[in-house]
């Protein structure tokens, strides 16, 4: 139900199909099975044992032989704990905002423009548009854009938002600014799959058993869009995460915004690849526990 | 009106109500009142302008001009959550993430009444779906969803009822026991029901008061019977049951009957059934109020006979068979006969006279159309083959 705008779970054939038919369902999924394995199982468990990994003999840099050296996830916890809590932060905040932002565009898509087929498009094209230009171009030009003698910075300073020292570039805002921007279509899309096929007879249901406009919304639009907005959630949240572009100094980061994915960057160009992959493995636990938690409620009923 | 429940229905007014869509206009000038208590009947075809006139009312479209009255109080531009109507969907539009139960309780908790669940139960109960309140919509057949959208509606106590096509998914047994239901739900609490339906059967069994509705106007309105026995127009003659209908010239009026010339026989109406008294004029009478003979009856007065005629066709329909007469120079006749005999009386290729009481007849306010279009059966296919045919004619003059 939550990955409803990617899948049809369809109608359950297995009982009903010849067991003897059984090959072709082999065949036809073998290729994936050996994607997975080969680009998905075999990186993970490599991954687990590079974490354990401690320094080689000859104690030279970057040389590492198998252990089980635990000590690389206190070591990680440790050292880099806080920027675990900023990851989360950063990334929490950014799913809000876009989602704040996407859903009323996805509904103007959808529902609005439903009877201009020709304008639905157009907008639609806008919306994927940014992804014809390389989103690591797009991030540097808004550091151009909020650069310290640029546009941004002195109207704001003008105003006397900003003070005359302050800056913008490098902060929490351009980070959480830049994945927000990033990360929109990833969420637009999925809720305007979801909006596109509400039935509005329900709308009209409600408003006919005196459901005013905010209660049509909270009752009867939001939970017919859940599961769009369950996966536009989950597809900014989790890229999100574990995103090092936005964040790092090159781009709309600093020093002090460092998430989680810069630091596995950094640790593994500077070749602690045990402090690295533990770095990684416990991303993806922090992120799977929330996320697990989330698909488990929504899936449930109590939560429409 | 928050938390508390309207204690009987109320009048209906709609006062020159006029909607126009792009392109076509659905309801021209349309004035209708309905009294409160009464259970209104909306017939007509598809396309006839009775679902916008619903829709109308229950505020999900914006009249083009005119005003909607309920109770005496103008509504027309009120929300369809201010005003005290509730709908029965044609389409049920059940809320698919919410029970049965949810759905049931959903306007009574918008209204902020707090025994909603009790009351719930109870309408719930009043459709013997109440073991089912936990369920989905979707896990239910098609007619109890229909009595779900019944039970819906019906737990709020609108002023106003309006149910679109309720009814029609519904088997023969269930659809009877539902029109007495409502029936009863309807003296019961005295709601104003205004029901849209294609059904002719429907709409007579159930209401009080039918109004055939054609191209955005009302033919005609009156009680079921004396819509059926008296039919004005040919719309009303031929939807609402079937009519022989015949035009000719008015050739002498006599005190309470006029004679018409059909091919050449004078046949009698009487004045007061006849909506015209000069000129061409289109007569009808319907088809159970024909008897078939097989040799040429006695002229009484009092009695129209045609014939002789020859028998094209006999279908046996169970309590009546049926019999198309053709008699020279005249459309076909149908004839209902009650099967008081084993078999019919008569075979086709048979010739056979018809005969009526002249008080059965009735004359129609029609204009008379060039073409010979009143065919005993006009069934919508026929309907759409003259349609297409008129716009066939008007393209060729173009």
């Amino acid at each position: 139900m939550a990955f409803g705008a990617f899948a049809n779970s369809g109608p359950d054939l297995s009982a009903a199909a010849p067991r003897r038919r059984s090959y072709v369902a082999i065949i036809l999924l073998a290729p994936g099975v050996v994607y997975l394995l080969a680009t998905f199982v075999a990186p993970l468990v490599s991954l687990v044992l590079t974490s354990f990994k401690e320094p080689g003999g000859d104690f030279e840099v970057g040389e590492y032989v198998y252990a089980f050296r635990w000590e690389n996830y206190a070591e990680a916890i440790g050292r880099f704990g806080e920027i675990f809590l900023r990851t989360f932060g950063y990334s929490l905040l950014a799913t809000i905002l876009a989602l704040l932002i996407s859903y009323p565009l996805a509904y103007f898509i959808g529902v609005t423009l439903r009877r201009f087929p020709l304008w639905q498009s157009l907008v639609l094209i806008l919306v994927i548009a940014p992804f014809f230009i390389s989103f690591l171009l797009r991030t540097l030009a808004w550091k151009a854009i909020f650069a310290d003698e640029g546009p941004v910075v002195s109207f704001l300073q003008a105003i006397g938002i900003l003070g005359p020292e302050d800056y913008l570039n490098g902060t929490a805002f351009t980070v959480i600014f830049g994945l927000t921007y990033n990360y929109i279509p990833f969420m637009t899309l999925p809720i305007y799959t979801s909006l596109e096929r509400l039935d509005l007879r329900y709308v009209e249901a409600g408003g006919d058993l005196y459901a005013g406009p905010a209660q049509r919304f909270w009752r009867i639009i939001l939970p017919l869009s859940l599961p769009g907005v369950v996966s536009g959630t989950l597809l900014t949240f989790i890229p999100a995460s574990g995103d090092y572009v936005n964040a790092s100094k090159d781009f709309l980061g600093s020093t002090n915004t460092v998430m989680a994915g810069n630091v596995i960057n950094d640790m593994f160009f500077q070749s602690f690849y045990p402090l690295s992959a533990a770095v990684s493995i416990l991303l993806m636990i922090a992120i799977l526990i929330p996320v697990v938690a989330y698909v488990a409620r929504s899936g449930s009923e109590d939560l429409l | 009106m928050a938390g508390s429940f309207d204690e009987s229905g109320a009048d209906l007014e709609l006062v020159g109500v006029t909607k126009r869509f792009p392109g076509f206009t659905a309801i021209e000038n349309l004035n209708l009142t309905i009294p409160a208590g009464s259970f209104f009947a909306l017939l007509g075809p598809s396309g006839c302008g009775k679902t916008t006139t619903l829709r109308l009312v229950a505020g999900l479209e914006e009249p083009t001009a005119g005003r909607i009255l309920i109770g005496g109080k103008d509504v027309t531009t009120s929300k369809p959550h201010q005003r005290p109507v509730n709908t029965v969907f044609q389409s049920y539009a059940l809320f698919p993430h919410m029970t049965v139960l949810g759905n049931v309780e959903f306007g009574l908790k918008r209204r902020g009444i707090s025994s909603a669940r009790e009351l719930a139960h109870e309408a719930l109960r009043l459709v013997e779906l109440d073991h089912v309140a936990g369920r989905r919509p979707a896990q239910l057949s098609g007619g109890q969803q229909q009595r779900v959208a019944l039970a819906r509606a019906v737990v709020n106590r609108p002023a106003l009822l309006l149910l679109d096509e309720p009814l029609g998914a519904l088997d023969l047994k269930l659809r009877r026991q539902m029109q007495l239901e409502l029936k009863s739900i309807q003296s019961e609490v005295g709601l104003t029901f205004l029901h849209v339906t294609h059904d002719q059967e429907e709409a007579m069994t159930m209401a009080d008061t039918v109004a055939v509705m054609n191209k955005g106007r009302i033919e005609q309105m009156g009680a079921p019977e004396e819509l059926y026995e008296l039919p004005r127009t040919t719309f009303v003659a031929n939807f609402l049951g079937q009519s022989n209908l015949f035009t000719g010239d008015v050739v002498s009026t006599e005190k309470d009957s006029m004679t018409v010339d059909i091919a050449g026989l004078g046949i009698k109406v009487p004045r007061e059934r006849a909506q015209r008294h000069a000129g061409e004029v289109t007569i009808g009478v319907r088809p159970e109020k024909l008897t078939l003979h097989t040799a040429k009856p006695e002229s009484t007065a009092g009695v129209n006979i045609l014939g002789p005629g020859t028998v094209i066709d006999v279908s046996f329909t169970g309590v009546s068979t049926q019999y198309l007469v053709q008699v020279p120079g005249l459309p076909v006749l149908t004839v209902f006969a009650q099967n008081m005999v084993f078999g019919p009386v008569a075979e086709p290729g048979a010739e056979v006279y018809v005969s009526w009481r002249v008080e059965h007849g009735f004359g129609l306010a029609d204009e008379p159309e060039p073409e010979p279009k009143f065919a005993g059966d006009d069934d919508t296919r026929t309907i759409a083959v003259q349609r297409r045919q008129r716009l066939e004619d008007e393209l060729d003059e173009a």
